[in-house]
């Protein structure tokens, strides 16, 4: 509001102390600012965001399609043009179907049950609740500290010697757990940390959707008698399938870009590159790292299998969106 | 996802589903009031079983975080004791000195704070200019313009590290806090929830007047864009502060000198000794993780708030 006060002094009492108004060159100087103003502004102020995301985000992404066809080293200067070498040699490594599977594996195991978790919770939080901040807050704490954090947290919790996870297991009965060294538990100890940060974020994001849905809905089917579980299944998953989608995107992104529990679950050294000593929990980004900047900076490889990935991302994120939508029209 | 269990036909007896339902839909009385019950019905008081599960999914989020402050405060040699312990210990003071000990920690926290600073702040003026082109000027473009950057943000610009290493190398910029700053000067999510805030909080009428009243688009901007998008611009920041502190693999890459680390990738330096002193690490944790945990007490509403309506509107 104070713009109107100060403004009758004008953006162009800035542009020259001279300027009178009867002048006819002034005038036509205003209004060619003013028109200049209106047209450019727009573009000016977008430029910024679109200039350093091309340069940053966009530029290298697309130039790793061109990197990834030459054997490209930080070491050497001299750039031999591959062609599909590098994917050919990637395809033949067992060592990346490993990382693939690995990653796979990793991503189902933290994200179906995490957003099923996240679902649920998300209902709860939609009762009347007392202290309803309260118990957002509480969702949202996992998600605050940084991955590097979670996974030393976790890698402490999961030690085969000192872990607590072990401790209630023995105490329960059960036997102490080597999570590190097999290949399952290794990947469910990662899971885990993945889905403790991530639950209570989905479920926030749920329940913003549940939100929306109007009332009238659920007491149409309250009336008809369906239980809270069945309005939950029939009527809020139904009704948010957006969201749903969105969230397992999302995810799947997230999940299949793995890198940081992995390595700091590996105990960050050597064994934290190869994810565990026999790879049993090596995810791609860990094997893209491995060869891009572990192992003699072997870029051209290492674009190849950022470009793979992105392929993977691509086509994963394209079937998950594929079958969500069947799940609609099958209801 | 899985189909859902329940396709029990909705005809099964509804008291047998849930008794507290039963009950209310038994109240005696008018139309009207049994309307008004079964309208409670649906938003009933939650019973003891919804707080209790509430306070289990609660334990399990802060339990790992305090088990963490339990082994700081600790010496190693008590991780070893059956059972093992659950209440903090007093070698708290001991291990934070020996983690500014073992690696220039003061420097890695100081680093992260210029990083998370700048980057928060260029990306909520940029994304506020933005997207206040987006949602109130217009051009040539705007749509697909908009729709370029929605798109982008779902792309995995993690993905280009090599390209962005070689380029970092070009500039000389390897190894110096800008190479972790300059990629995250913008974000595409901050566009896009910038332009929609706007367009709802923005009053296309006060714009027009202050154009009547002479003024120029920046001063538009600068006298009542920005003013009126601080609600958001605090939501913005509090998320942009955090994915900057926590950031990981790209600081590792680019950042090569103790002096230079950010918070994170001091973390894993101190994890990944041979010998791994877990008290240590875990202090380490800690430390790095309480300045966020006093951003989220002072402004975890905001972020809940933001997440929320990222949610609806995305």
């Amino acid at each position: 509001m104070t713009i109107a006060a100060k403004s009758t002094a004008g953006p162009t009492g800035r542009s020259s102390p001279t300027r009178s108004p009867g002048r006819p060159e002034g005038r036509r100087f205003q209004q060619l600012r003013y028109r200049l103003d209106l047209k450019a502004s727009p573009y000016l102020y977008i430029a910024p965001f679109f200039a350093l995301f091309a340069t940053f985000g966009l530029f290298p992404l697309a130039y790793t399609a061109w990197v990834s066809t030459h054997d490209w080293s930080l070491l050497s200067d001299e750039h031999v043009f591959l062609g599909l070498g590098n994917y050919r040699t990637l395809l033949s490594d067992p060592y990346f179907w490993n990382a693939l599977g690995n990653t796979l594996s990793i991503l189902l195991l933290a994200t179906v049950p995490q957003l099923l978790a996240a679902l649920l919770l998300a209902h709860l939080l939609t009762l009347r609740l007392r202290g309803q901040t309260f118990w957002r807050m509480g969702m949202l704490l996992p998600n605050v500290a940084s991955v590097v954090a979670v996974a030393v947290i976790f890698s402490q919790l999961f030690g085969r010697d000192f872990g607590l996870v072990n401790w209630v297991l023995e105490s329960l009965g059960a036997g102490r757990i080597d999570w590190q060294s097999g290949s399952a538990t290794s990947h469910i100890a990662i899971a885990v940390m993945v889905a403790w940060k991530w639950t209570g974020y989905n479920a926030l994001i749920f329940l913003a959707a549940m939100q929306a849905v109007p009332r009238e809905v659920y007491e149409a089917a309250h009336l008809d008698g369906a239980s809270r579980m069945q309005q939950l299944f029939h009527v809020t998953v139904p009704m948010i399938r957006p969201t749903i989608v969105f969230t397992v995107i999302v995810s799947t992104i997230y999940g299949l870009q793995i890198f940081a529990e992995p390595q700091l679950f590996g105990g960050g050294g050597p064994n934290g590159v190869t994810g565990g000593a026999s790879r049993q929990f090596q995810t791609l980004t860990l094997y893209l790292y491995e060869h891009g900047f572990n192992r003699g900076f072997a870029f051209g490889y290492a674009s190849a299998v950022a470009w793979t990935m992105f392929l993977v991302i691509v086509i994963i994120a394209l079937l998950n969106y594929l079958f969500l939508r069947r799940i609609r029209s099958d209801s | 996802m899985t189909r859902p269990a329940t396709v029990a036909a909705p005809t099964s007896s509804p008291a047998s589903a849930d008794p507290r339902r039963a009950g209310r839909t038994a109240l005696p009385g008018r139309p009207a009031r049994r309307a008004r019950a079964r309208m409670r019905a649906l938003r009933e008081q939650p019973g003891r079983l919804v707080y209790l599960t509430l306070v289990g999914v609660l334990f399990f989020s802060g339990f790992p975080l305090y088990y963490s402050f339990v082994v700081a405060s600790r010496d190693n040699s008590a991780l070893a004791q059956v059972p093992p312990p659950v209440l903090p210990g007093a070698n708290l003071v001991e291990n934070v000195e020996r983690v500014f000990a073992t690696v220039p920690f003061g420097t890695a926290l100081w680093n992260s704070a210029v990083v998370s600073a700048t980057v928060t702040a260029s990306v909520v003026f940029f994304s506020t200019l933005a997207g206040f082109a987006f949602a109130k000027l217009e051009f040539k473009g705007a749509k697909a313009l908009l729709v370029t950057v929605v798109a982008t943000m779902m792309v995995p610009v993690q993905l280009g590290v090599i390209p962005l290493f070689m380029l970092m190398i070009e500039l000389e910029w390897t190894d110096t806090l800008w190479a972790v700053i300059a990629p995250g000067l913008v974000s595409a999510f901050g566009v896009f929830f910038m332009t929609q805030y706007l367009r709802g909080a923005l009053p296309g009428s006060l714009i027009e007047s202050a154009r009547m009243d002479g003024a120029s688009t920046f001063r538009i901007f600068w006298q009542i864009v920005m003013p009126a998008a601080r609600p958001a611009a605090v939501v913005l920041g509090v998320l942009t502060f955090l994915t900057s502190w926590n950031d990981y693999l790209w600081p590792l890459i680019v950042l090569s000198s103790p002096e230079r680390q950010t918070v994170q990738v001091a973390l894993s330096t101190l994890s990944g000794g041979y010998v791994t002193d877990q008290s240590l690490v875990l202090t380490g944790t800690m430390l790095a993780t309480l300045p966020l945990l006093a951003v989220f007490a002072l402004l975890g509403k905001y972020m809940i708030s933001g997440i929320m309506q990222g949610a609806v509107k995305g």
